[in-house]
């Protein structure tokens, strides 16, 4: 065993930048129990009410939040869990059904001591006498490698609150939280319709957390050195680092631990931008599209991408390739996404087969009446009718690749090619679109 | 004191009842399904109640505010 020079008084806090991913480039496979507390310290003890109170305090003035998506304050959302009555329960959510995000999968895999000390000190900050985390069911070597860690801190005599780990149906709307809470009680993965809200009444009827693997990872963190230390990365309003994935038209695709606030521009030289690249992807499938020249200046935070119509979402970014048609990728998620329809809501099931079929008509320039127009009405006919915001999410999408790729809906809607298409690209699936899971298993 | 209609989308399968009874509230999208075009004014109220009552999916649900909400 390597324990020469263990000091633990002067273990060195991580980096401002390398945080959650301290050693990923050393170590090629997840950090073993004894690595991780060499690198972190060991999880620091949550003694009492007082230190429970502490803990939330201190996630509330480190502005931490969600980082699954909605961007949630996670300060805001523990206590409202914790002020309820009765043992709470936890849920972390590694579900991770963004085709093109790939963060969580990658923190599972290299820190998965760092996402359980965040379900550790979570679960005792709210009062929760259970936790559950829950992952997808296509990717079995997640599983084994959270069992494994959690096995090393049962023997290390950590592990207060059980921790359930789960593998639920792998369907795009599977990691909503309803979704993991319907599951959870037994029924199947897919959105119910709210009220109650989880934090009040969730898995078996009890005031239910549920929060993002990689914000309990941060979680984690923010208990060691405290909310001083976390805002010592970022920018105001929007602290400490966050993981992202950078895909498409890039030299290294892959997953980057960036300040908070970062420009969308940095980011994608960081990844190694490709030239004659002109648009992204900004939020993964359920994202918005972008001209990469309107947005690269602008910060990859829900208040900075607003004004484009943008938001961060799980920090995606896909750069679109240059001989790439943009409209034919929309076309093809859009495709995906109506694929991906929980089925239950009727302008959801009909609505998005209606939108992907005039987005492909579009795509491949051969309308069929006017497509622009039927999708421009049928935007406003779908949006905000599901009991989930799947359909919300597909519609901004689709609306986004018309704003960006506007000359080439055009020129498409009047049955001519756009260069990139005309190249014979739109079959060539610049993103990939992941095959589905078994249809109609929701077990 | 105004009242709210609000359609349970996952309950709601188009029948489409609610549209017939109150036209003046409930349009139909393309595919069937209704769309609530404003909240309920107190002379429309025993209207809605009775489209409440109709739905058989018992989709549709009143519910009373104190402040007006946006519509969607």
């Amino acid at each position: 065993m390597m324990q020469a020079d263990r000091d633990d008084a002067r273990i060195p806090r991580p980096s401002q930048l390398h945080r959650l991913t301290a050693g990923w480039q050393l170590l090629n496979r997840p950090a073993t129990l004894d690595e991780h507390v060499r690198r972190f310290g060991p999880l620091p003890p949550q003694h009492g009410r007082r230190g429970r109170r502490d803990l939330l305090d201190q996630v509330a003035a480190a502005g931490l939040t969600g980082r699954g998506g909605a961007g949630f304050p996670t300060g805001t959302k523990l206590r409202a869990v914790a002020d309820r009555r009765g043992p709470a329960v936890l849920v972390a959510n590694g579900m991770e059904s963004e085709p093109a995000s790939e963060k969580d999968q990658a923190l599972l895999a290299r820190a998965p001591h760092l996402v359980l000390d965040g379900i550790a000190l979570a679960a005792a900050a709210v009062g929760a006498s259970e936790a559950h985390l829950c992952l997808a069911r296509t990717r079995d070597w997640q599983q084994d490698g959270v069992l494994a860690a959690l096995a090393e801190r049962q023997a290390a005599g950590l592990g207060a609150v059980p921790v359930s780990v789960h593998d639920l149906p792998h369907h795009y709307v599977s990691s909503e939280e309803t979704s993991l809470v319907h599951w959870l009680n037994g029924g199947e993965a897919r959105p119910t319709f709210t009220p109650p809200r989880p934090f009040e009444r969730g898995v078996r009827k009890r005031p239910t957390l549920i929060d993002n693997v990689e914000t309990l990872a941060h979680v984690a963190l923010i208990a060691r050195y405290g909310a001083g230390w976390f805002r010592e990365s970022g920018a105001a309003g929007a602290s400490g680092t966050m993981l992202t994935t950078v895909t498409g038209a890039v030299d290294q695709p892959g997953v980057y631990e960036v300040e908070n606030g970062s420009r969308v521009g940095d980011i994608l030289a960081l990844a190694g931008l490709q030239g004659g690249s002109a648009a992204v992807l900004i939020g993964g499938y359920f994202g918005a599209w972008h001209d990469i020249e309107a947005v690269s200046r602008l910060p990859l935070t829900a208040a900075g991408l607003r004004p484009a119509g943008g938001s961060p979402g799980a920090g995606v970014l896909i750069a679109l390739p240059a001989e790439a048609c943009g409209l034919a990728e929309a076309a093809r998620i859009l495709r995906y996404l109506a694929g991906q329809s929980a089925q239950q809501c009727g302008p959801c099931v009909f609505g998005l087969p209606a939108i992907a079929d005039d987005l492909g008509q579009l795509a491949a320039a051969r309308p069929d009446g006017d497509p622009l127009a039927r999708l421009q009405r049928r935007f406003g006919a779908i949006s905000g009718r599901g009991a989930c915001r799947h359909p919300d999410g597909a519609v901004r999408m689709a609306a986004s690749a018309l704003r960006t790729f506007a000359a080439d809906a055009h020129a498409h809607s009047r049955g001519r090619l756009c260069p990139g298409a005309r190249r014979g690209h739109q079959h060539t699936a610049a993103l990939p679109v992941p095959r589905p899971f078994a249809e109609g298993v929701w077990r | 004191m105004t009242s709210t209609l609000r359609v349970d989308p996952i309950a709601c399968v188009g029948h489409g009842l609610c549209a017939d009874l109150l036209p003046e509230l409930i349009e139909l999208d393309e595919w069937g399904y209704p769309i609530i075009t404003g909240s309920v004014p107190p002379g429309l109220a025993a209207h809605a109640r009775r489209a409440v009552n109709a739905c058989p999916a018992l989709a549709l649900r009143l519910s009373r505010t104190t402040q007006q909400l946006t519509t969607r």
